[in-house]
C-alpha cells in the first residue's frame, strides 16, 4: 500500500529526469558551442585591442569584453523591468541605461528575416541542398515587393500587403528555382549557381534602383516607396506585423516536412537520393521544387524586411542574411524548432551589434567572428563530445552532412 | 574589299555579329590585356580549387583565403612601412622590401586558414562544404571587423607592385606584338600565375608527386596500399593551395590597388571554383576558363571606356551599364550548366578518407 503511494513521485521524478538529460542530449553541443564562441570572441576583442592606438595595456583592458557583450545584451535585451535584468545574470552587471522595450524588440525584428530565410535554407538541407544563394532570393523579394507596393494604386490596404508580399515570394522561389532547375538538368552545383545568382541581384538591384523602379525626384539610386503596402507598426519604433509572419511560418514548415507527403520526399532524398529513386520518388522534380520553395522563404523575408522597415531601396542596400540564414539552419539543426531560437539569438547580436560599436568601440563585424567560431564548434562537435558531461549528446548537425557527395557529380 | 564588309554589316543580325567581331578584333590589344588582368585571381583561385580536388578534399573556402590574403597583405604592408620606412622599389615591378614581407605574410596567412580547411575536412571528417562555409564566414567577419577597427587612423600602406612595362617596339611588333603585351605587361603576381599554371600542369601530370596526388584523389586506398601516406599528401596539398589562393587575394590589394575594402573578392573565389570544374581539373584548362570568363569582363570594360559606334554602338547604349556587371556571373552559370555533365570530377572528391583497422 504504502509503496504504491511512495513510488509515483519516484516515478515522476525519475521521468523529469530523463527529459532533463533528453533535452540536454539535444541542446548540449549547440549551447556550449555558443558558450565557447563568445569566450574565443573575448580573446579576439582583447588581442585586437591593441591595433588601436592609444589604447592602454593594463587591468582595466580585460573588462573590454565584458563591456562589449553588456552592450551587446542591452542593445538586444535591454529592458524597463529589473526583475528581467535579475532573470539573465548579466542584467545588474551590466545595468542598462535608458531601460526600454526597444532593444527588445529588435531582436525580433532583426530575427524575423533570419527565421524565414533560415527554414528556408535548413529546407534545403533536409533535401540534401545548399543553398547559400538566400542574400540574393532576400534581394529579389524585396524589389518584387517594392515593384508591386509601388504600381499598386490606392485600395485596401490588407490587399496591398498580401499582394507585395506574395510576389516577394514569388520572384524567391522563381530566382532560387534556376539554380534547382540547372542542378537537376545539368548537375550545375547549387553552391555555385546561387553565389553567382547572388551577384546578378545585386546588378539587378542597381539597375533597378536607378532605372525602371527609380524614385523619380530622387538625386539619390532608390527605388520607389510602397505607399500602402507598407506592414503596420505595432510595437516601439519598427516592431513591424511580419513579426507575426515568420513565427506563423516556423509550424507551417514544421507541418510541411514532417507530416505531409512532399515533406516526407525531401527528407527521403536527403537521407538517401538512391533508396529514393527506388521508392517511386523523382529526386530531379524534387529538387526543383525544393529549392524554389527555400527561394521563396528566402524572398519572403525579403518582402516582409521591406514592407516593414525600409519601406524603398537603395542601391546600396547590404546585408548580412545569406550567411546569417546559413548559421541559423545549421544551429537548429535544419528543424524548425530549432531555427526559431537560432535565429533568435543572432537577430539579438544583429540587435546589439550596433550598441556594442558605439558604447564599446568594438566592431560590429564581431558578431560574424562569433559566428563563424560557433558553426567551427558545431561542426567540431565530434570533440567536443569528448568533453565529460557531453558523451551522450546529439551531434549538433542532425542530417546535415551528406551534401558534399553530390559536389561536381551529375545528379543521375 | 570595303563593299563587302559594309554588305556584310548591313545585314540585320547578322551584321551586327561582324559589327561586333570588328569591335572586338579593333580593340584587341586593350581587351586581352584586361582580360588577363582580370583573369588572373580567378586562375590562382582555380589553381587552389585544382591542388586540393585533384587530392580528393573539396574546397569552397577559396573566397576566403583570397579575402585573407588581401587583407594581410595590405595590412602588413601598412606595419612594416611603419615601422621601416616605404624602402626603395626596384626599377622592375617595383618591388620594396615591405612590399615583399607583406606578400609571404599574405601567403602564410592564407596557408594557416587552408591548414584550418584541412584539419576540419581530413581529421575531424566533417562535411567539406560546411567547412568551406565557415572559412567563408570567418574571413569575410575578421577581415571586415579588422578594417572596421583600424580604418580611422587611415592607414599608410605600402603602395603596389608595378606592372613589366615592355618596352613600346615589343608591344608594337606584328602579330604577336598584342598576345605578349596582354601576357607580360603585367604585374609580378600575373607574371607568376602564368609560371604558376604551367608548372602545375606539368607537375601534376609527369611528376611522381602529381600520379600520387591523383592516385589520392581518385582511390586513396589503392594508394595507400602501395605505400602512399593519404592524409599527409592531403595536408601538404590543402595548405600549399592555401598559399595559391592568398596570392590571388593579395593579387588585388597589392597589384591591381594598393588598399582593401571589406568584401574585395566579390565572389572570384567562386568563379575560379567554377572556371576549375570548365576546365575539367587540370591547370591549363582552368586557365582557359578563366581567362573565358575575364572576356566577358573585359569586353564590358572596353564597352564603357570606348563605346562602339554605329548600329551596335546604338543597340549596346540601350543596355543598362550594370548588365556588364552581371556578365561574368551570368556568363559563368551558362558556361558551368552547358559543359558539367561532361566533366568528371575526381571519384574520391569530397570523400573523406578513413584508414581501415589493422586486423
Amino acid at each position: 500500500m504504502s509503496d504504491g503511494g511512495a513510488t509515483v513521485p519516484n516515478r515522476r521524478g525519475r521521468s523529469m529526469r530523463r527529459i532533463g538529460r533528453h533535452a540536454w542530449d539535444v541542446l548540449a553541443v549547440p549551447v556550449v558551442s555558443i558558450i565557447l564562441a563568445l569566450l574565443v570572441g573575448a580573446v579576439v576583442i582583447l588581442a585586437t585591442s591593441i591595433l588601436v592606438p592609444g589604447t592602454k595595456l593594463d587591468a582595466t583592458l580585460l573588462g573590454l569584453p565584458l563591456r562589449a557583450y553588456g552592450a551587446l545584451f542591452c542593445g538586444s535585451a535591454g529592458s524597463p523591468l529589473p526583475s528581467f535584468h535579475l532573470l539573465i545574470v548579466t542584467g545588474p552587471l551590466v545595468g542598462c541605461s535608458g531601460g526600454s522595450w526597444d532593444g527588445f524588440i529588435e531582436t525580433f525584428v532583426q530575427a524575423t528575416p533570419l527565421i524565414l530565410a533560415g527554414l528556408g535554407v535548413g529546407l534545403g538541407f533536409k533535401a540534401g541542398l545548399f543553398n547559400i544563394g538566400a542574400q540574393g532570393q532576400f534581394l529579389l523579394g524585396a524589389l518584387g515587393a517594392v515593384w508591386i507596393g509601388s504600381s499598386l494604386g490606392t485600395g485596401p490596404v490588407i490587399v496591398a500587403i498580401v499582394l507585395a508580399l506574395i510576389a516577394g515570394a514569388l520572384v524567391g522561389a522563381f530566382w532560387a528555382g534556376i539554380a534547382g532547375f540547372l542542378k537537376a538538368t545539368s548537375g550545375a552545383h547549387e553552391v555555385v549557381t546561387t553565389i553567382m545568382l547572388n551577384y546578378v541581384a545585386l546588378a539587378m538591384l542597381s539597375w533597378l534602383a536607378s532605372g525602371p523602379l527609380h524614385q523619380p525626384g530622387s538625386p539619390q539610386p532608390v527605388t520607389t516607396d510602397v505607399g500602402d503596402a507598407a506592414l503596420p507598426i505595432l510595437f516601439g519604433p519598427d516592431g513591424h506585423v511580419g513579426i507575426f509572419i515568420a513565427l506563423v511560418a516556423v509550424p507551417i514548415v514544421w507541418f510541411f516536412l514532417f507530416r505531409t507527403t512532399k515533406g516526407f520526399e525531401i527528407r527521403a532524398v536527403g537521407a538517401n537520393p538512391e533508396a529514393s529513386r527506388y521508392a517511386g520518388i523523382r529526386p530531379k522534380v524534387l529538387t526543383v521544387l525544393t529549392m524554389a520553395i527555400a527561394g521563396g522563404l528566402a524572398g519572403l523575408a525579403g518582402a516582409v524586411n521591406l514592407l516593414g522597415i525600409s519601406h524603398q531601396m537603395p542601391a546600396s542596400f547590404s546585408t548580412t542574411v545569406g550567411f546569417d540564414a546559413i548559421t541559423v539552419a545549421l544551429l537548429g539543426r535544419s528543424n524548425p524548432w530549432g531555427i526559431l531560437p537560432a535565429a533568435l539569438l543572432l537577430g539579438a547580436m544583429r540587435a546589439g551589434a550596433a550598441l556594442m560599436q558605439i558604447q564599446a568601440g568594438v566592431p560590429a563585424e564581431l558578431v560574424d567572428v562569433v559566428q563563424a567560431i560557433i558553426l567551427l564548434f558545431l561542426v567540431a562537435n565530434s570533440l567536443l563530445r569528448k568533453l565529460p558531461g557531453l558523451r551522450g549528446a546529439r551531434s549538433g548537425l542532425g542530417t546535415t552532412d551528406t551534401m558534399t557527395g553530390s559536389y561536381g557529380s551529375e545528379t543521375a | 574589299m570595303d563593299a563587302l564588309v559594309n554588305g556584310l554589316y548591313g545585314i540585320p543580325l547578322l551584321g551586327l555579329v561582324f559589327q561586333f567581331g570588328g569591335y572586338v578584333l579593333a580593340e584587341l590589344p586593350t581587351f586581352a590585356h584586361t582580360a588577363v588582368l582580370v583573369a588572373v585571381p580567378l586562375a590562382l583561385a582555380a589553381m587552389c580549387g585544382v591542388l586540393c580536388e585533384r587530392s580528393g578534399v573539396v574546397n569552397i573556402g577559396i573566397e576566403g583565403i583570397m579575402l585573407v590574403g588581401a587583407f594581410v597583405g595590405w595590412y602588413v604592408g601598412v606595419l612594416v612601412v611603419g615601422i621601416m620606412g616605404p624602402g626603395h622599389a626596384t626599377p622592375i615591378f617595383g618591388l620594396t622590401l615591405p612590399l615583399v614581407i607583406a606578400l609571404v605574410a599574405a601567403m602564410l596567412g592564407g596557408m594557416l586558414l587552408a591548414l584550418l580547411h584541412a584539419w576540419l575536412a581530413i581529421s575531424v571528417r566533417v562535411d567539406q562544404i560546411i567547412s568551406g562555409t565557415i572559412l567563408n564566414i570567418m574571413a569575410l567577419g575578421l577581415t571586415g571587423y579588422l578594417n572596421t577597427l583600424i580604418a580611422n587612423q587611415s592607414p599608410q600602406g605600402a603602395g603596389n607592385f608595378s606592372p613589366l612595362a615592355l618596352p613600346a617596339w615589343v608591344i608594337h611588333l606584328p602579330v604577336v606584338g598584342w598576345l605578349l603585351g596582354a601576357f607580360f605587361d603585367q604585374g609580378p603576381i600575373a607574371i607568376s600565375t602564368i609560371a604558376i599554371v604551367i608548372v602545375l600542369q606539368v607537375l601534376l601530370f609527369r611528376s611522381r608527386w602529381g600520379l600520387r596526388t591523383r592516385s589520392v584523389g581518385e582511390h586513396p586506398k589503392a594508394a595507400e596500399t602501395v605505400g602512399i601516406n593519404v592524409v599527409r599528401l592531403r595536408y601538404r596539398n590543402v595548405i600549399a593551395s592555401g598559399a595559391i589562393a592568398a596570392l590571388g587575394g593579395a593579387y588585388l590589394s597589392m597589384e591591381v590597388t594598393n588598399s582593401f575594402q571589406a568584401g574585395m573578392t566579390n565572389g572570384r573565389g567562386f568563379i575560379g571554383l567554377a572556371a576549375m570544374i570548365v576546365g575539367r581539373w587540370t591547370p591549363l584548362g582552368a586557365f582557359g576558363a578563366a581567362l573565358l570568363f575575364a572576356s566577358s569582363t573585359a569586353i564590358g570594360q572596353s564597352i564603357s571606356f570606348d563605346p562602339p559606334n554605329g548600329q551596335l554602338g546604338d543597340l549596346i547604349a540601350r543596355v543598362p551599364p550594370q548588365f556588364f556587371d552581371a556578365l561574368p556571373y551570368l556568363v559563368t552559370i551558362v558556361i558551368l550548366a552547358g559543359v558539367i555533365g561532361r566533366s568528371v570530377p575526381p571519384a574520391a572528391d569530397g570523400k573523406p578518407y578513413e584508414r581501415e583497422a589493422a586486423t
